[in-house]
């Protein structure tokens, strides 16, 4: 009785209901079953597929990170921007908080106040006054045999030192008139002009001459584009001083940087075309295997356009679950090589993700369309045959 | 003679699929050499291009009495203090890694008096782009090469031909920016310093002190300061070895071997001792700003590369695998054929490996020549300059061409021989 409906059906409506669900049925199944049953062939093209996406996902990971893990690499040089209080005006007491304000938290500002004291016998030394924390972060190729830690420490340059306290001991400097006790606490060597001065603490300095800071000496962060738009900003804060960038920094970094990111550019291009290569060769072999079921596909009589749909759509996913699974063992791969080389990680790149998605499939479409084209030319019959 | 006529009518018969192989080795064998190529000699290009950030050492008198100079102006009597002599100069040349010294510029600061201003002004005497000859060899040197950030022009910052680098040997100088700002004088102009009448030849802009002084070749300041031949300090640009243990040791303290190893390492401490050895009456040392960062920066991209080169090879390897697997998936019939007319899985798997070198050693030489290409061009294209591959890494890459090619296709080769004759030749594959 519960058939009865059924039979009231016409065989069109029954056609009707089942043809699309039965047409989209057998075109999955046909999917499924061809990388079932080859599945050593299917799983070949697939690896070949993953690692060419992983390749490519972590050259363009690290093409994008490592310009700037070698920019906090540059940063050791020290300075690249230099800030002068213009003749006769002097620099804001509060210029340091300003700076730091404009080009952020990350940003290295150290205060610098120069001066000439004389010695007991009467020779003139460069004295300066800083902050030592921060000349201590800034300028990490001093070589500094301690850091002062007491209020009147002084660091003593190497040529200096011969002049006012040559076995280390406390030693006297007058500056108009105002004489100090100062304590050698450390040598600084540095082989440029450092060598020849003395630093104290800056309050120390205030306190002795009455000489506030004349030149702050900053690391900013970032590309030429960034720096020089921090620049621009600094001197509209601080309208009594002029901003100068420290050419032989910027453009020694500059330099470099431009020939490190063209070699690797060249480098990633290479290896992502080879492993492109490498899937084209596994796939196209993969594709071409199939020349058999290509013709029985004709000969139950086909379409060209369900023939092609079904070698595209079989590349497509291939490609698609190549790119996903290569993509997270490249970003692996990256914060592997970013682990190793510049001890820090890389940070994975989700942008990256369309591009090598888009690459994958784009491979994988022309490697299934390429033997079909060739295909097409021979019949149906020869293949079948087997020749 | 069976054997190679079967190899040779192999490749006659399927000259498309053997040049489809073959074009896959080639590929992968020439990126694995212009990567390899390229990493070799990627410490000594961006060595070299460190040298941008200027000298690495300087050289000064022994006795040399404190520098009392604040914002580039110097503040004691110019003819204090003790010099060096010109003439020991290319001497620098002599020492035992002169290859590696890129070049030297020696530094005379003279405080000047100028029409118009009132405070001294520092005329600094080097040498621009100077001839000079050491025993048999001609050679140039000066800031041109130790200060590449040196930028001459007519005051607007761009090159010009108008305004360029004063001759060594004439009495042209050039400006500081700001000073020639301050001055109000533009190129062409004639300035009167200390009474001589000298021709402004450009405006120079270093973004240091020197934009507040005059730069004048090395004898013209000698003249001012009436001191023939006499130098201040000595900038020495040199390309060196990163620091490691043995570098920072003591030269006193070594044995004698330690001491040689040392002294033939292009180290720093070891370059600073052989400059000092060569000048009398010097003392030389690093400038740790530019010497300490170098090694770190050399190290990570060397490590960048080799971590891709690494990459490159892998990839390379596996496009050549997956080509030689696809090659003989193919010819599974012609196994199945041979078998049944009783040939071994020996023969069989030796006609495959024998056409596989064959393909691995043509693919590797064109692959070397085609990688060699590439990376002369690399060289030329990114550092204007070669190159060169070491023929010693030929038959390194050849060896690697056959070994991948061989490990490339021992799996297919392997699931070709295993395959039943009967199921081959009934074509259900």
């Amino acid at each position: 009785m519960s058939t009865a409906p059924e039979t009231l059906l016409t065989s069109k409506q029954v056609a009707d209901r089942r043809a699309p669900a039965a047409h989209v049925s057998m075109f999955a199944r046909m999917l499924v079953r061809a990388a079932v049953l080859r599945r050593r062939r299917a799983a070949s093209a697939l690896l070949a597929m993953i690692v060419a996406a992983a390749v490519a996902t972590a050259m363009m990971n690290l093409y994008v990170d490592v310009q700037a893990k070698l920019r906090t690499e540059f940063r050791n040089y020290g300075a690249n921007v230099v800030i002068v209080a213009k003749d006769g005006e002097t620099l804001p007491a509060d210029a340091l908080t300003k700076i730091e304000s404009v080009v952020g938290p990350k940003t290295l500002a150290v205060p610098f106040s120069y001066a000439v004291a004389r010695t007991k016998d009467g020779q003139s030394v460069v004295i300066v006054g800083t902050d030592f924390a921060r000349a201590r972060q800034l300028n990490h190729w001093w070589k500094v045999s301690h850091w002062p830690v007491a209020p009147d420490d002084v660091l003593v340059g190497m040529r200096a030192a011969n002049v006012v306290s040559a076995n280390r001991q406390p030693f006297e400097l007058t500056f108009q008139g105002k004489s100090i006790q100062l304590t050698p606490a450390g040598m600084l060597q540095t082989g440029a002009g450092e060598d020849s001065r003395i630093y104290l603490d800056q309050s120390e300095f205030q306190n002795w001459t009455g000489i506030a800071p004349s030149t702050i000496e900053v690391a900013a962060n970032g590309t030429s584009a960034e720096v020089e738009e921090s620049i621009r900003q600094l001197a509209q804060i601080l309208p009594s001083a002029s901003i100068r960038p420290v050419r032989q920094i910027m453009e020694g970094e500059a330099n470099v940087l431009n020939k490190t990111r063209a070699t690797l550019y060249a480098s990633a291009t290479l290896v992502v075309l080879t492993s492109a290569l490498c899937v084209l060769a596994t796939l196209m072999g993969w594709v071409f295997d199939r020349r058999r079921d290509f013709a029985i596909m004709k000969a139950l009589g086909a379409s060209e356009r369900l023939v092609n749909g079904f070698f595209a759509a079989e590349a497509a996913a291939l490609g698609v679950i190549g790119a996903i699974f290569g993509f997270f063992i490249g970003i692996g791969v990256a914060a592997w090589i970013g682990r190793v080389n510049f001890h820090a990680p890389v940070v994975p790149r989700f942008s990256v993700f369309p591009y090598v998605l888009a690459g994958s499939v784009a491979v994988a479409l022309i490697s299934a369309i390429l033997p079909i084209v060739l295909l097409r030319r021979v019949q149906p019959a020869i293949i079948l045959r087997g020749e | 003679m069976m054997f190679p006529r079967l190899v040779y009518e192999s490749f006659r018969h399927q000259p498309r699929r053997k040049l489809l192989a073959g074009i896959a080795i080639t590929l992968g064998v020439a990126v694995a050499t212009a990567m390899i190529a390229v990493a070799t000699d990627i410490g000594d290009k961006i060595n070299r291009e460190l040298r941008s950030y200027g000298a690495n050492l300087v050289v000064t008198p022994q006795e040399d009495t404190l520098d009392v100079e604040v914002g580039g102006v110097n503040l004691k009597p110019p003819s204090d203090g003790a010099f060096l002599n010109e003439a020991d100069l290319p001497k620098i040349r002599g020492t035992f890694w002169h290859h590696n010294i890129v070049g030297f510029s020696p530094m005379l600061p003279v405080n000047v008096k100028i029409d118009g201003e009132e405070n001294d002004v520092v005329l600094m005497g080097t040498y621009f782009n100077k001839a000079l000859r050491f025993g048999k060899e001609d050679f140039t040197t000066g800031v041109r090469m130790t200060h590449p950030w040196w930028k001459v022009s007519c005051g607007d910052g761009k090159p010009s031909s108008n305004c360029t680098w004063p001759d060594d040997n004439s009495q042209n100088i050039l400006l500081g920016e700001r000073l020639a700002a301050n001055l109000g004088k533009k190129p062409g102009d004639m300035l009167d310093v200390s009474g001589h009448q000298l021709k402004i030849a450009g405006i120079l802009s270093t973004g240091g002190a020197e934009d507040d002084q005059i730069v004048a070749p090395l004898a013209l300041a000698q003249e001012i300061l009436g001191k023939p031949s006499a130098v201040r300090r000595v900038y020495v640009s040199a390309l060196t070895k990163p620091p490691d243990a043995l570098s920072a040791r003591d030269p006193k303290t070594m044995t004698p071997e330690v001491y040689d190893r040392w002294y033939c390492s292009p180290y720093v401490e070891s370059i600073a001792y052989q400059l000092q050895e060569v000048i009398p009456h010097s003392h030389a040392e690093q400038i740790r700003q530019v010497a300490q960062n170098e090694g770190t920066v050399l190290a990570r991209i060397k490590g960048l590369m080799l971590l891709i080169t690494f990459a490159a090879l892998f990839a390379s390897a596996l496009a050549v695998s997956a080509a030689m697997a696809t090659a003989i998936y193919e010819r599974r019939v012609e196994v199945g054929l041979m078998k049944a007319l009783g040939a071994g899985n020996l023969a069989v798997s030796a006609i495959f490996f024998a056409e596989a070198l064959l393909l691995a050693l043509v693919g590797g030489i064109a692959g070397f020549s085609a990688g060699a290409l590439l990376a002369h061009q690399i060289g030329r294209s990114i550092f204007s300059s070669q190159i060169s591959i070491e023929p010693v890494l030929f038959p390194f890459i050849l060896a690697i061409a056959v070994f991948v090619t061989f490990a490339g296709s021992a799996a297919a080769i392997r699931r070709a021989v295993k395959f039943d004759p009967v199921f081959a030749l009934r074509g259900e594959g």
